[in-house]
């Protein structure tokens, strides 16, 4: 802040107090030609409107005087007039620094600990997986649900499809650097016709009842621009994110109509990255957990 | 008699304030109560975006605040200031412009805001056409109140007058400031403050709607009405002028105590909180002022339930001025803030002073206005009464009680560090709150619509009186 808006913050604020002080002081000190104290003024409005010259309540000024000492007491102390840091020098940003730095020290170690310990341990150690929850419910849960469910557009945690990878390495790796899932758009590539008959092989692989000419008229295409990256079976590519076709999970839904959406628009999905926000040691404690919500389905 | 036709009140424009305040009463609040289920049965928002909690929200706020609120505020200030002047209006013209151009603003508002047209800007999520037509009524409202203060017959401004003129005064440059937004198309329009400086020109603005528009003018009301009712004169002269004068200085600094802990420099949230602590004094004084009017008439209390909406108004503005500067220190701003005791905080202000206040003038002034002898039945303003409190108290001691548990919920940590409750468990763990809360609601609005049946009968009684109210000093005279 320059000195100048520090000086014009600063005078206004002490000016404000002194005036409220002035006031105090102006208004209750006796005047000439007005009534007595606690006796009726003059003026008389709308027939019988009137009032009392009654003194300021002693309590009251008692508690303005106070709050006024407080305030002027608690601007030389923290921040407040302009630029003067007040002789504490207090700020938000050292309270937070000192906040942060308080409980690193405090939780740190645990972490330490549960790092050191590796993703397998962790997953079976239920204090580790207790601070795992609440570290997913508290992170996770409002993209992936409280019981890791998902919901279209955001991945079920609990099902056997994994787009990246199941082992605690890809897991981790997923959490922290996070995952951004690009389907491109191939309407304009496929046509309506293509894309009808893309989708419909699409839902042949998964077992699902379709016509099986336009599905083979299907299969040719995709063949020619799914392949690679869903693969010659639609079995997927964890390598780079592309789902598996056959085991009828959808992140997107599994009807024809949305089926139809995905090709024709693409679909972009987006995992951020926890490593920040987080740290490694945590993110850890949180893959144990994300593994421990799979392992009844696969064991 | 002196006077002629010209010289009787303009009380035409003040009758149809008054009417449209009960009805915009009922409306805001039923809107309220409709968000407040939903906050208990979520599916009452029938996956429709326009019964969506986001878009009513901001129409019950605006509802109630600009629509009950102000249309109390125009109907007494009006009132109030023609017989404390004793002149009518200056222009009736102008005064109806204002009346229909207000009526205008409200439909708009209620048209446009659950269609999800809004600027974002909480108290002030009206688009820019519709800011027009609310700065241009505005000051049409400023020019017909001071032009009738500039040819009052009266040597002395009375007490209600400065604090109505300093609403008036005050809300048009919160307004003007605030609203600053470029338009880039008839619905849509971008302020002209970004960040932190847009957040604190925005509370500036909020917390200074609270301190004029929801206390600066129901003051006024109460100054002119208590003693009226209480027949008793004002408590102290002195002690308006300070608190006056105090009052005003002081609340434009407050601001920032809504943004504590965020990205508002260190030096402004330290001001906003030393001047709410401040505010807690010249905000007693009008208490102070609006109660101890009544020392001599205690006795009234007992059987005048009009007389006990307006000293239950003045016991809550006591209430709310001491819980908002408690609440402005940043300690217990750490706790508070974001909580549903905010919820609480504003009702208690919002139900219970304003509210009260403006539904104990208008049973006060009623009858009188329409030329009748007097309210249809008592007992039903009686009835108001006890069901509107206990509906205030059930609605603010549920919303503190849960707050707090709100607030205490959010920032507990386990040993390892984590949070204990994920934001949904904490969500979960208000709904009693919240049924109790729309329970309070329904009292409250139930209290209203018994307002609007007494008053409608009250309409319906034989004219008893041939004309409205003459110029008392002319009729002296």
């Amino acid at each position: 802040m320059t000195w100048g808006w520090s000086l014009y913050i600063g005078i206004l604020t002490i000016l404000n107090m002194v005036a409220l002080w002035w006031l105090l002081w102006w208004t209750g000190k006796p005047r000439k030609g007005m009534a007595k104290l606690g006796e009726e003024m003059d003026n008389t409005w709308d027939g019988d409107l009137k009032e009392l010259n009654n003194p300021l309540p002693r309590w009251w000024l008692g508690m303005f005087h106070g709050a006024i000492v407080f305030s002027i007491i608690y601007l030389i102390l923290f921040p407040g007039l302009g630029g003067f840091p007040g002789l504490l020098h207090w700020t938000s940003a050292k309270k937070y620094t000192h906040e942060t730095t308080e409980a690193k020290q405090r939780f740190d170690p645990l972490y330490q600990h549960y790092y050191a310990m590796g993703v397998a341990a962790l997953s079976k150690d239920d204090q580790a997986l207790g601070t795992g929850r609440r570290l997913f419910l508290n992170n996770c849960a409002m993209c992936h649900g409280s019981d890791g469910g998902g919901m279209p557009g955001f991945p079920n945690l609990t099902d056997s499809e994994w787009l990246h990878g199941s082992t605690p390495e890809r897991i981790e790796e997923t959490i922290l650097k996070g995952r951004t899932g690009a389907m491109p758009p191939w309407g304009p590539a496929l046509g309506d016709e293509g894309v009808k008959q893309v989708a419909t092989y699409v839902r042949s692989l998964s077992g699902q009842q379709v016509d099986q000419t336009v599905a083979s008229a299907g299969k040719a295409r995709y063949m020619t621009v799914c392949v690679a990256c869903h693969g010659p079976e639609g079995k997927g590519n964890q390598m780079i994110g592309a789902p598996d076709l056959t085991n009828d999970i959808w992140l997107y839904g599994g009807s024809q109509g949305a089926i139809e959406a995905s090709i024709r628009f693409g679909r972009t999905g987006q995992m951020p990255s926890w490593e920040q926000r987080l740290g490694k040691e945590k993110v850890r404690v949180l893959a144990a957990y994300v593994l421990s919500l799979h392992a009844p389905q696969n064991p | 008699m002196a006077a002629g036709t010209q010289d009787w009140y303009n009380d035409k424009v003040v009758r149809q304030f008054a009417v449209m305040a009960v009805v915009w009463g009922v409306v805001g609040m039923a809107v309220g109560l409709f968000i407040a289920a939903q906050l208990v049965w979520p599916g009452l928002n029938f996956d429709t975006p326009w019964l969506t909690f986001s878009r009513l929200r901001p129409l019950h706020t605006n509802a109630v605040i600009f629509a009950f609120g102000g249309c109390g505020l125009f109907a007494t200030s009006y009132y109030v200031v023609q017989r404390t002047c004793q002149v009518r209006l200056i222009s009736d013209k102008l005064a109806s412009f204002t009346f229909w151009g207000w009526q205008a603003v409200i439909v708009a508002a209620a048209i446009t805001l659950p269609m999800g047209i809004t600027a974002s800007k909480e108290y002030a999520e009206l688009e820019w056409p519709i800011d027009l037509l609310i700065a241009v009524v505005w000051i049409c409202y400023a020019i017909v109140f001071f032009g009738t203060i500039a040819k009052r017959r009266q040597p002395h401004i009375y007490v209600a007058n400065w604090f109505y003129g300093a609403f008036i005064l005050t809300v048009a440059i919160l307004h003007i400031v605030n609203s600053a937004e470029i338009p880039v198309s008839l619905t849509k329009s971008y302020p002209v403050y970004s960040g932190a400086v847009d957040a604190m020109v925005q509370w500036w603005y909020g917390h200074n709607a609270v301190g004029f528009f929801l206390t600066a003018g129901f003051l006024g009301m109460m100054y002119y009405f208590v003693p009226k009712q209480a027949g008793r004169p004002v408590y102290s002269y002195r002690l308006s002028i300070v608190h006056f004068w105090a009052l005003i200085s002081t609340y434009m600094w407050a601001g920032p105590h809504h943004l504590h802990y965020t990205a508002l420099p260190d030096w402004t949230q330290t001001l906003g909180m030393v001047f709410s602590l401040i505010l807690l004094a010249p905000s007693w004084g009008g208490m102070i002022n609006g109660i101890m009017t009544c020392s001599g008439a205690w006795d009234k209390l007992r059987t005048d339930p009009i007389l006990k909406f307006l000293v239950v108004a003045v016991s809550f503005y006591g209430m709310s001025t001491f819980e908002g500067p408690m609440m402005s220190i940043k300690t217990v701003n750490s706790l508070s803030h974001y909580t549903d005791w905010v919820i609480g905080h504003v009702h208690s202000g919002a139900l219970g002073w304003v509210g009260m206040i403006t539904i104990g003038s208008i049973y006060a002034f009623f009858p009188r206005l329409f030329g009748r002898p007097q309210l249809y039945s008592i007992r039903l303003v009686e009835l108001h009464f006890w069901i509107a409190t206990l509906g205030v108290v059930l609605y603010i001691v549920a919303m503190w009680a849960g707050g707090v548990m709100q607030g205490l919920m959010w920032r507990a940590v386990n040993p390892d560090g984590t949070l204990t409750y994920s934001f949904v468990e904490t969500v979960a763990a208000m709904r009693p709150y919240y049924i109790l809360r729309f329970l309070g609601g329904i009292m409250y609005l139930a209290g209203m619509i018994i307002m609007c049946y007494n008053l409608i009968r009250t309409v319906q009684q034989p004219h008893t009186v041939s004309a409205p109210s003459l110029i008392p000093g002319a009729a002296r005279a």
